[in-house]
């Protein structure tokens, strides 16, 4: 059993309020974090090797200490709740069972940022968790840990939840920081850098839901000991959203020391394939991420066994390897046809597109179009070439990520799976009728039933 | 056109969260409770907003146009919006929008003739281990299998029929 930094009291009954939630030792991370100065806060972050977890893995002490601090100009956190990349709902669990680990984290990265105002942005579809945070804002502000003084140490902070309304990109921190504004979520070219230039053109850092409630435990235990937890970069703990053919889907917390075929396998976790079937494909850390078929899924290129942290996850670049991305965990089985996958996402991702930049507006577009004639039978052999050559421009050529991540579902899909797609087009009406690649691609373990 | 007394209060609350001069921050959730009230977002209700905002009507249009949860036509009663996206398509998401279009007569982006119902198709939102899934004015419904869409349209039928 795995250490749970965050989870811990999630099942407790009744932790969604605060009396519950204190009496479980809540809050204490601020009486700690009041007492210090701003900057040793920034240096304790620094030390934990904490790395953002909404999907880059940027470290956040770096994030925080670029921060500027020009003279009588106000500084924000903005908390991105935009939780939006297909197979990630991590956030949503933590806002919906845990709500006062995420207010309590903010109070302190609030504290150690400057931010006298805070905002949570949350995308508009989770439409009943906004009542929540607030009740648990109000909560707070009643207890005395928000509003004026707090616990007497001179900082004022206030936190406020504004819902989007239904864009994928608001999660791309520049167009989050738009959508702030009220404007549509075109994402900003960078620099100048959000920590320069942020909302209103003031310094603004802009930090996921589990990375700011992780700021609880880091300054609990302290940078170096919450470094301890883990392996290598990969420190602490990482919340895991697991779906598709398993056994049980839903939310685990892991320490990022285990395997990914325990991760899969293993009663705490997945439980396992479901319906008895066979492993066939994954998309360990999200939607954009690349697919990996189960050989390459459980062992690196070199054999080895592949762990769930950001750096064995990703061991072999892009050819062999995938990345930790979201955490947005989705298991294939080995009845599920990859080609019809890839062309769900891509029409995720031309419906998501914000249509700033022409190599992702249009792309985004030709792709579904290619992938779903390839997927109905009315494909050609030279589309999957130039599927290829479509992802290609896409990648790299545009304002935002965006584009990376609509491009890299499809090169990997083509990397790992080009037979099937081959033989999606060789077979127009076999391919209406069943899946190829059943055993081709699946694990090839014996099936405990 | 004008918003209800409890409504523009909340407009007002909106607004404090915001710096001073800073109240177009406030257009994302104020036409969430134009929505509310007017069940969707005609030119005469964006306007309003612009005008109630100090904001141009385009500012509002251009936004309005941008976002996927803001209805620019008006739609049914209860609008069922299934999601599609691939860890739902995986666990049946499609047999379950067929069965739903199949039920109720309609395709997605249509509406019933009787106004009640919308079907519209959406994109992730973020209830993948619960797949497959619809979301139902402020909640998710989660799980879904035939007897359940079954359950909704009745339960829908029933609400509607009780507030006649």
């Amino acid at each position: 059993m795995g250490r749970k930094l965050l989870l811990e009291h999630a099942g407790a009954e009744g932790i969604r309020y605060y009396d519950v939630y204190r009496k479980k030792g809540g809050y204490a991370s601020v009486e700690k974090a009041l007492k210090m100065t701003p900057e040793a806060i920034v240096e304790e972050v620094k030390k934990s090797g904490l790395r953002g977890r909404g999907g880059a893995g940027f470290p956040t002490g770096l994030k925080w200490s670029f921060i500027a601090k020009p003279e009588g100009v106000p500084r924000h956190l903005v908390c991105n709740a935009d939780e939006s990349e297909p197979g990630t709902f991590k956030d949503r669990y933590l806002m919906e069972f845990i709500p006062h680990l995420l207010i309590e984290g903010l109070i302190v990265s609030s504290f150690a940022l400057g931010s006298n105002t805070t905002y949570i942005y949350i995308r508009g579809e989770y439409a009943w968790i906004p009542d929540i945070l607030e009740q648990a804002i109000a909560e707070a502000k009643a207890n005395g840990w928000l509003g004026k003084n707090i616990l007497g140490s001179g900082f004022d902070c206030e936190i406020y939840v504004q819902r989007g309304a239904g864009a994928y990109i608001c999660g791309e921190e520049t167009a989050l920081i738009e959508s702030l504004e009220g404007k549509r979520g075109n994402p900003r070219i960078k620099p100048p850098f959000p920590a320069i230039k942020g909302v209103w053109d003031r310094p603004t850092v802009v930090n996921n839901v589990e990375t700011l409630a992780a700021i609880v435990p880091v300054i609990n235990l302290g940078g170096e000991e919450y470094a301890k937890i883990g392996v290598g970069r990969s420190t602490g703990t990482k919340l895991i959203s697991a779906c598709g053919n398993i056994n049980k889907p839903g939310v685990y917390e892991i320490d990022m020391t285990i395997s990914v075929e325990e991760f899969i396998f293993s009663d705490e976790y997945c439980g396992g394939i479901a319906n008895s079937k066979k492993l066939k494909a994954c998309i360990p850390g999200g939607s954009s991420v690349p697919i990996l078929p189960a050989n390459l899924l459980l062992k690196t290129a070199k054999g080895e066994t592949r762990y769930m942290n950001y750096e064995s996850l990703s061991d072999g670049g892009f050819a062999t390897g995938s990345m930790m991305g979201s955490g947005g965990f989705v298991v294939l089985d080995e009845d599920q046809c990859v080609v019809k996958h890839t062309y769900t996402l891509a029409r995720f991702y031309r419906h998501e597109s914000c249509g700033q930049c022409s190599p992702c507006r249009e792309g985004t577009g030709w792709m579904e179009k290619i992938l779903k004639n390839i997927d109905t039978g009315k494909g050609k052999m030279s589309d999957i070439d130039l599927l290829w050559d479509i992802q290609r421009k896409i990648e790299g050529n545009t304002i935002c990520p965006l584009g990376d991540a609509a491009a890299w579902p499809v090169a990997a899909a083509i990397r790992h799976f080009r037979d099937e797609f081959e033989w999606h087009v060789r077979n127009p009406e076999e391919c209406l009728r069943r899946n190829y690649g059943l055993a081709h691609y699946a694990d090839e373990r014996e099936v405990v039933a | 056109m004008k918003f209800s007394e409890e409504k523009l209060k909340k407009v007002s609350e909106i607004i404090a969260c915001y710096p001073e001069g800073k109240q177009k921050s406030a257009l994302l959730p104020v036409l969430h409770l134009a929505q509310e009230q007017f069940g969707w977002l005609s030119a005469e209700t964006m306007d309003y907003v612009a005008a109630l905002l100090s904001l141009e009507p385009v500012e509002v249009y251009e936004v309005a146009t941008f976002y996927s949860m803001y209805n620019l036509k008006p739609v049914g009663k209860y609008l069922f919006e299934v999601c599609q996206t691939g860890p739902c398509m995986i666990n049946g998401s499609d047999d379950i929008i067929a069965y739903i279009g199949e039920r109720l007569g309609i395709n997605p982006g249509e509406t019933t003739a009787d106004g009640l119902f919308t079907l519209k198709t959406v994109e992730c939102l973020g209830a993948c281990g619960y797949a497959p899934m619809m979301q139902l004015g402020k909640h998710y419904r989660e799980h879904l299998t035939k007897d359940k869409v079954d359950a909704i349209i009745e339960e829908c039928r029933n609400n509607a029929a009780a507030n006649n």
